[in-house]
């Protein structure tokens, strides 16, 4: 396993996650949910993990996020020469937009919870809305806009937070195939013009390697790290990148691992 | 019924175009009320509509069910919210019409079952009346307005407005609903979020929420220096509202989806941030819903408190025309808590559309 820094010039880690753990007691003794996993992102990396469901993947950005207690190992997010940002912030899968706010003000949350005034919020809000095509919904409330819409106000409620590192938890899986494709492609164009450091939890090969600069592989549970391939696709990527022979060969050896976890995650299950 | 509903209507077998299905539905509608009117008719006419009223009552909602299903299907689309609403108010009017006719002709006894027009002949009277024995009044007589103030300034308003019983009542209501509720969500919402606080107080709440409040009021009065006094009916029924929006905000609270938590937090939202961005507002729908079985039970609450204990108030009125004999005023007293109830629905949701505007 090639873990550390991806090719090209080494960069300084900007996550640094070691020998991490997680165990829940339950009556009948512990679970392990993630066994003794390392992890370094370098500075503007996009990173994929996949895995088969359950293996942890989902707690462990979580515990990345600050979200859940380690049971044990630790985990470093950098901060960089900005102490006033914040450190991480979360795309969730399931939108996690509040009901309750209009689509501006969701995207201003962040900002709000850390004291920036009304005008200067409300200002990286629209510039954020008019970027993903959401300029005329901003008075709009979730319930009034479609699931695609409400994925692009929670991930750039994310990037007008502008974090360190953007962890994103499986951020298009409840979306539809087509509506996915046009997110896809949109993350990747504003990720070329932003270059954040990204941790993208994903059940879609193709979505990790269209995506990733570096696509983890886990285990079932408990979730190990079983592999890591290094995505050497030339930036910027478009969604023609999919249809490359270079694509497929990533996918294809990707997949040549996943599927028999997937059989024993699914065998687990039972 | 059977003779008349049982001739089956002719029904080709080719499919039938939409004009033809519509000249079927309006021979069935035709048909349908030619059989409420033979059922009841026959049955009144052979002596035994009294005996089996409730069969005959039963049978002839079922018919009006069926012709009103029929023109439903033949109402445009256009003209459907007006056809709702016409089914919505008119099958109450056609009851309280029913109402009426039985009274006046004897079939219900008309002592204890007044017809509707002369209850509201009873509510007028009881509108415009000054009882000077008790110097009372229903709504407290706002056309004597002017008169008095010209007399006496805001203390001739004052003197009218204190004799109403249905300002009474509602003052009662609505100040033991706010003091009630306030209390009542802020220790929901502290029992929602604190485990500790949840298990300390819960089976508690539980075992008062079920206590019958007015069985509480003796002791309650016990409390106050003046028993017969505003303070133990207003305690009684903020009581009700506070057990209740206590349970119901706490429910609301531990309801609120686990990801919008993490959200808050992760967006750095501190404590105090949390309660107003994210736990007020996500337990608001379940806290308004509770708010409204609440004014229910504050409703409930006064009215007996009121039969019980009072010198005013529209649960008064209605239980001492109750006990002089004279169920018209009765039932115009019932009328009024019934407006009442009305009016006061209509005010929260208001409220709750101004509190919670992304429910559309």
């Amino acid at each position: 396993m090639n873990s550390m820094a991806p090719s090209g010039a080494p960069r300084a880690p900007k996550i640094v996650a070691r020998n991490v753990t997680k165990t829940y007691p339950t009556l009948a003794g512990s679970i392990t949910a993630l066994d003794d996993f390392s992890l370094d992102v370098a500075e503007g990396e996009f990173v994929c993990i996949v895995g088969p469901s359950g293996c942890g993947k989902s707690t462990f950005l979580r515990m990345l996020a600050g979200l859940e207690e380690i049971s044990s190992g630790t985990i470093e997010i950098r901060p960089g020469s900005d102490p006033g940002k914040p450190l991480n912030s979360v795309v969730f899968q399931e939108y996690a937009i509040f009901p309750w706010k209009s689509v501006i003000e969701n995207v201003a949350f962040g900002l709000r919870m850390r004291g920036i005034g009304h005008r200067e919020r409300h200002e990286t809000a629209r510039y954020w809305l008019d970027r993903v095509g959401l300029g005329k919904f901003a008075d709009y409330y979730p319930h009034q806009i479609s699931g695609g819409m409400k994925q692009r106000v929670s991930i750039i409620r994310a990037l007008a937070n502008d974090p360190e590192v953007l962890l994103m938890d499986e951020p298009l899986g409840a979306l539809d195939a087509q509506t996915r494709v046009v997110l896809q492609e949109e993350l990747l164009r504003i990720w070329e013009e932003t270059r954040k450091t990204v941790v993208y939890i994903t059940h879609s090969l193709d979505e990790a390697v269209l995506l990733g600069d570096r696509v983890i592989l886990m285990s079932a549970q408990p979730g190990r790290r079983l592999a890591t391939f290094e995505i050497d696709l030339p930036r910027p990527r478009s969604i023609d990148a999919m249809n490359t022979p270079r694509f497929a060969e990533y996918r294809a050896g990707i997949w040549d691992q996943l599927s028999s976890e997937v059989i024993r995650a699914m065998e687990l299950q039972q | 019924m059977t003779e008349v509903a049982a001739k089956p209507v002719p029904v080709s077998t080719e499919p039938v175009p939409r004009s033809a299905s519509q000249a079927a539905d309006r021979r069935a509608i035709l048909i349908l009320a030619a059989a409420i009117v033979a059922l009841n008719a026959v049955l009144a006419f052979v002596g035994l509509w009294i005996p089996f009223a409730w069969l005959a009552i039963l049978a002839s909602f079922v018919l009006v069910v069926m012709i009103c299903e029929r023109l439903g299907r033949m109402v445009p689309l256009r003209r459907r919210t007006a056809y709702e609403r016409a089914l919505a108010f008119g099958f109450p009017a056609l009851v309280l019409l029913l109402w009426q006719f039985s009274a006046q002709m004897g079939l219900i006894n008309p002592t204890w079952f007044p017809p509707p027009t002369r209850i509201l002949a009873g509510l007028w009277d009881m509108t415009v009346r000054y009882d000077k024995f008790s110097q009372t009044s229903l709504i407290g007589r706002p056309w004597l307005i002017p008169e008095y103030f010209g007399r006496d300034g805001l203390a001739g308003v004052w003197t009218l407005l204190s004799e109403s019983h249905v300002l009474a009542t509602i003052s009662r209501v609505m100040i033991g609903f706010v003091l009630g509720s306030i209390p009542g969500i802020l220790l929901g919402v502290v029992m929602g979020v604190n485990q500790t606080v949840r298990l300390m107080l819960d089976t508690t709440l539980s075992a008062i929420y079920v206590l019958p409040k007015i069985a509480i009021f003796p002791i309650v009065m016990l409390i106050f220096a003046d028993p017969f006094g505003e303070g133990p009916k207003i305690l009684v029924v903020a009581l009700a509202v506070f057990i209740l929006m206590t349970i119901n905000t706490m429910a609301g609270v531990r309801g609120i989806d686990r990801v919008y938590l993490m959200a808050g937090r992760n967006y750095g939202a501190n404590g105090w941030q949390m309660m107003r961005h994210v736990i007020v507002p996500g337990a608001m729908p379940v806290i308004f819903a509770g708010l409204r079985i609440a004014l229910g039970t504050a409703m409930i609450v006064i009215i007996s408190v009121e039969f019980l204990r009072a010198k005013q108030g529209v649960g008064f009125i209605t239980f001492y025309y109750w006990e002089v004999l004279n169920p018209e005023k009765m039932y115009a007293g019932l009328l009024v808590v019934m407006m009442l109830g009305v009016v006061l629905t209509y005010l929260l949701q208001w409220l709750q559309r101004r509190m919670m505007p992304w429910q559309r």
